[in-house]
C-alpha cells in the first residue's frame, strides 16, 4: 500500500474521434491491486487505455506509469503486459515461432517460463496462431506477458466473447499473478460480474468523463439503488436521480447514498451491484 | 484451513472469512502456531480481492486471533490470550442476551430462567 502507484492518470484531457474527448481524466491504481475501468461501449475505456499505453497523445494533464511519466522511455515496455480484445501477432506463426520473434524484444524473456505456460494453459506449441480460439488467444497474450517479467497486466475488454470456463480460467490467472505484492492488473470491461469479487478499486467512466473511482466497496456505497411505484421519485428537491427508469408499474433510479434519507419511507433503498451502477450511470444523457 | 464462503447470505465476504477463521481458532481446530495462507495466496484461493482477504486478517489480527508477517503470512497466536478471552466472554454475553430477550417475550421470570439454566448446566455436566 505504500510506494508508487501502478499507474496514475492526473487530469488527463484527449481528443479522440472528431466528436469525442476525454475530459479531466484523473485516478490511482495502488501497486498490487485490481482495478477495473467500467463504462458503456463508447465511455472512454479504450481510449484510456491507449493513453496509457503511450499509444494516444494526451493534450492535459499527466500520466505516470510504474513510476515514469508518459511518454515512458522504451524499456517500460518490457514490464507491461497489454491484452487487447484482438491479437497483434500474425496468423500463420506457430506458438514457437511466437517466441522466436518476440523474445529478442525482451531483456528477460524466459523460455522454459513461456514452456511451462503454455502447458500449463493447455496451449500446443505447434499450433498456429489464427486456429486458436479466443480464450485460447487470450491466453496466449498471458503466457507472452508472463514471459517477459510484466509487473502490470493491461487488459482492454478481455473477458467480451469469451466462455463462462475462459472467463473463470482468467480470474484464476490473475489472482496467481497477484500472489507478487509488486504486480498490479488494470481491466476495461462492461460485464461486471467479473470485478464482483477479484476487484480491488473501480473506475467507473461515462462520457469521456471518471464519475467515480476508489476501492470496490466505497463506490458501491456511495450509492443507493431505489424503487417506488409510478408516482412516486418525482418532485424530489435536491435529490439527483441517476438513470431514472419510469414504467406504468414503477420506478427506478440510482442515488446518491447521502440524499437518499430525503426519499422517505415510501421506496424501497438497497445498495447497489456494480451492474447497477454501470446500468444507470451508463443510461444517464 | 477451511473457508467456505456464500454469495447469498447478505454478509460480507470479509466477515464470513473472519467468523469461520476466528471459529476455528476458537474450536481449537486451528491450533495455537498453525500458519495461515498469505492474504495474497487466500485472494487466489477463493478467487477474491486482496482488499476483502487483507480487511479479513486485519481484524483477526486486531481481536488477536493471529498475528501477520508482512510479507509472508499469519500465524495463530496462542488461544488464552486477554483479547481472546474477551471475545468468548462477549460471546457468552450475547448469547445470554439473546435468551434473556426471548424469556421476556415468553413472560419467564428471574426464578425460572435461573432453573432453567441450572438444569442445562446440569445436563452439559452429566454428558462431559
Amino acid at each position: 500500500m505504500s510506494g508508487e502507484p501502478a499507474l496514475a492518470l492526473r487530469g488527463v484531457g484527449a481528443a479522440a474521434g472528431p466528436r469525442f474527448r476525454l475530459r479531466d481524466v484523473s485516478f490511482e491504481l495502488p501497486t498490487g491491486y485490481v482495478m477495473g475501468l467500467i463504462g458503456a461501449n463508447g465511455a472512454g475505456k479504450t481510449t484510456i487505455i491507449r493513453c496509457l499505453l503511450g499509444m494516444r497523445t494526451i493534450d492535459a494533464g499527466e500520466i505516470e506509469l510504474l513510476g515514469h511519466r508518459v511518454p515512458a522511455p522504451v524499456a517500460l515496455r518490457q514490464d507491461v503486459g497489454v491484452v487487447l480484445d484482438h491479437t497483434y501477432l500474425v496468423g500463420e506463426w506457430r506458438l514457437t515461432e511466437v517466441e522466436r520473434v518476440l523474445r529478442p524484444f525482451y531483456d528477460r524473456w524466459d523460455s522454459g517460463r513461456y514452456r511451462q505456460l503454455l502447458g500449463e494453459f493447455g496451449l500446443d506449441p505447434a499450433a498456429r496462431v489464427k486456429d486458436l480460439s479466443r480464450g485460447m488467444a487470450m491466453k496466449l497474450m498471458i503466457a507472452v506477458a508472463l514471459s517477459h517479467g510484466a509487473r502490470l497486466l493491461v487488459f482492454d475488454e478481455p473477458t467480451s466473447g469469451l466462455d463462462p470456463v475462459a472467463r473463470d480460467e482468467l480470474v484464476g490467472i490473475v489472482g496467481e499473478f497477484l500472489v507478487d505484492e509488486g504486480h498490479s492488473v488494470l481491466f476495461s470491461t462492461h460485464i461486471t460480474a467479473d470485478l464482483d469479487r477479484i476487484g480491488d478499486y473501480v473506475t467507473l467512466i461515462h462520457g469521456g468523463r471518471v464519475v467515480r473511482s476508489g476501492p470496490k466497496d466505497d463506490v458501491l456505497d456511495a450509492y443507493r439503488l431505489v424503487r417506488g411505484g409510478p408516482d412516486d421519485l418525482t418532485g424530489l428537491i435536491g435529490v439527483e436521480l441517476i438513470g431514472l427508469r419510469r414504467n406504468g408499474t414503477g420506478a427506478q433510479a440510482l442515488v446518491p447514498a447521502d440524499e437518499a434519507a430525503l426519499l422517505g419511507d415510501r421506496v424501497l433503498v438497497e445498495p447497489p451491484t456494480l451492474e447497477d451502477l454501470a446500468v444507470h450511470i451508463g443510461a444517464r444523457g | 484451513m477451511r473457508v467456505v464462503l456464500s454469495n447469498s447470505v447478505g454478509v460480507p465476504l470479509y466477515q464470513q472469512i473472519k467468523e469461520q477463521v476466528g471459529a476455528a481458532i476458537l474450536s481449537g481446530e486451528l491450533a495455537e502456531g498453525s500458519v495461515l495462507p498469505s492474504v495474497r495466496a487466500l485472494a487466489r484461493d477463493l478467487r477474491i480481492s486482496v482488499i476483502t482477504t487483507t480487511r479479513a486478517y486485519t481484524e483477526l489480527a486486531a481481536e488477536g486471533f493471529i498475528a501477520t508477517v508482512p510479507g509472508k503470512g499469519a500465524y495463530v497466536l496462542p488461544l488464552d490470550s486477554e483479547l481472546v478471552r474477551e471475545q468468548l466472554l462477549r460471546q457468552v454475553e450475547d448469547g445470554l442476551q439473546t435468551a434473556l430477550d426471548a424469556a421476556h417475550r415468553a413472560g419467564l421470570g428471574r426464578d425460572e430462567i435461573v432453573r432453567m439454566l441450572d438444569g442445562l448446566m446440569d445436563a452439559v455436566g452429566s454428558v462431559r
